[in-house]
């Protein structure tokens, strides 16, 4: 049953990765990477339990971490993360009221 | 009386585990076959946080030790967090860029294809 | 593909396939460095700097097809040189017969911690362990040496307004960080102190702070950072876990061991080992955390101030614009 989760899991991961490989924009590509990393740490946690080792949940931890940090990462050195800002004014503010 | 209690955990666990897979290789088909960026992430985003949810759960409920049904309950609660904050991102990242989403898909083939490339102005 | 930034995060791809094969081969300790390290940390740095070298790659003036043909030819030259080698994993190869068998059998006596590697990096190897943490160090400062970027100090108000309009864009990131950080912290505190019962250690508890602390650069903005982490109490603490290494040997041997033997820093000598273990530990992760968070300041400031020079004169122009539209109002109306 675990075996069957297991492999799974690692055909999900194959289709992520044909969509990170193919898709046309760059946002394609961060969903893609970022389904891999959530089915990479399900894929640790279960490896863990197939082998007998219930050390490897710290790495799953470790790696849901990463993976959202990492996309965090990736939206704020693309161009879009902040909009562009408009000199604000003193004297347009009181002009609203 | 105990017995009885071990084989109900057990099937459930299976169980939990059979739905955890499907949910995630319907999410794996999704992202390879949906048209558009937002539709793919509607995908993922749901069945995502979900199939993590229902395989922990399975694991879970068939481990013996505390201590790793503790770790898998942190997972989980970080996964419940995490992964919906990460495509609401992604999501308004990818809107404020300018990618638009696909509305019409009953008009011509051509046609559509020439506004989805008319508005995106960001690609590859 | 052009674009670098796919390409980074592809790199992160290929650094955790790294992490999963290290975990079918059933090395816990290394799966735990090289997805934390390889994924992570280097990943987030990449990022930065491609953010300051720009997005796309120039269009190469050489032919790929040759290179490709280069690495082909070395890669079968180096599988060839390695089919004299013993099978993977066989009991008679020469690495496992001459020290492993020693470490594995002796650790649990003459070092009392249940983790064989983390004995066998900090006590055994301990001296090797000394080089790599001060090569991070040394990291940092060529880092400092040559990317600092001297600041002025920021103005109050316009640390405020920014916030402000980070805040507005950004809220629902920023609440869930607020709640996800100490965790983080927590957790990092936790793989540092565990190192002697499971997988952890130094290395991997001073990379995931380091990322708690990246985190909250990047959703807050650099110099809200900046001020939670002051910059000289950054560099002492990197400066402080390389001192602590250096003085736990000299207390060995100013206790008449060798440098480094911690049997004869306390009356027994496993109790000794433990807290020479402890020590070392702990000089390696704040080295290493305060190492990587001293490179992403660097590198991340360095853009912000390019960005802040521009958005001044921009700022600047368009208020000139307004005061001339003003005045030419105000001509009208009267």
């Amino acid at each position: 049953m675990l075996i069957a989760a297991t492999l799974a899991i690692l055909v999900v991961m194959i289709l992520a990765m044909i969509r990170g490989i193919k898709g046309p924009t760059l946002y394609d590509r961060i969903l893609a990477v970022n389904m891999f990393g959530t089915k990479t740490v399900l894929l640790i946690s279960l490896l863990g339990f197939v082998m007998g080792r219930p050390e490897f949940l710290d790495i799953a931890i470790v790696y849901a971490l990463i993976n959202f940090i990492s996309v965090i990462g990736v939206l704020r050195y693309s161009d879009s993360f902040e909009l562009k800002q408009k000199p604000q004014n003193k004297a347009s503010k009181v002009k609203e009221f | 009386m105990p017995l009885y209690i071990n084989a109900v955990i057990e099937i459930s666990g299976v169980l939990c585990l059979l739905t955890g897979s499907f949910f995630c290789i319907s999410g794996g088909v999704g992202i390879v076959r949906f048209p558009d960026f937002y539709t793919r992430m509607h995908a993922v985003g749901v069945t995502d946080t979900l199939a993590a949810g229902m395989v922990l759960t399975g694991l879970m409920l068939q481990s013996q030790e505390s201590l790793v049904v503790v770790k898998l309950l942190m997972i989980f609660l970080m996964t419940l967090f995490i992964n919906p904050s990460a495509s609401h991102a992604l999501a308004k990242a990818a809107f404020h860029s300018g990618l638009e989403p696909l509305i019409n898909n009953n008009e011509s083939n051509s046609k559509t294809i020439d506004k989805k490339e008319g508005n995106n102005r960001v690609g590859d | 593909m052009k674009d670098l930034l796919t390409v980074v995060m592809l790199t992160g791809i290929y650094g955790l396939l790294s992490a999963s094969f290290f975990v079918a081969m059933d090395a816990v300790d290394v799966a735990f460095t090289e997805a934390s390290v390889g994924a992570g940390i280097s990943t987030l740095l990449m990022l930065v700097a491609v953010s300051m070298t720009g997005r796309s790659e120039h269009s190469t003036r050489h032919k790929p097809l040759l290179a490709f043909v280069v690495v082909i030819i070395t890669g079968g030259l180096l599988i060839y040189g390695t089919l004299d080698m013993p099978y993977f994993g066989t009991a008679d190869a020469p690495i496992h017969e001459n020290v492993a068998p020693r470490y594995i059998n002796a650790s649990l006596q003459e070092v009392g911690v249940i983790n064989i590697v983390t004995s066998v990096l900090a006590s055994y190897r301990a001296f090797d362990t000394f080089g790599e943490v001060v090569v991070i160090f040394t990291a940092g400062i060529g880092v400092l040496a040559l990317l600092s970027v001297v600041r002025r100090p920021e103005n109050d108000v316009e640390i405020e307004s920014l916030n402000e309009s980070m805040h507005e864009q950004h809220l629902i990131l920023r609440i869930v960080t607020k709640m996800l950080i100490p965790f983080i912290l927590l957790f990092a505190l936790y793989v540092q102190f565990h190192g002697d019962y499971g997988p952890g250690g130094g290395f991997q508890a001073g990379v995931i702070f380091a990322a708690a602390i990246i985190l909250y650069a990047m959703l807050f903005g650099l110099s809200t950072a900046r001020r939670v982490i002051n910059h000289t109490f950054i560099r002492l603490i990197a400066a402080l876990g390389v001192l602590l290494y250096g003085c736990v040997g000299v207390a060995s041997l100013l206790n008449g061991g060798n440098f480094l033997e911690y049997n004869v820093l306390l009356d027994e000598p496993i109790a000794g080992q433990h807290l020479g273990i402890l020590l070392i530990e702990l000089g390696v992760g704040c080295t290493v955390a305060s190492v990587m968070v001293i490179i992403f300041f660097n590198f991340a400031g360095r853009k912000d101030y390019k960005h802040n020079q521009q958005n001044k004169k921009e700022v600047k122009d368009k208020t000139i614009l307004n005061d001339e539209e003003d005045h030419d109002d105000h001509h009208g109306a009267l």
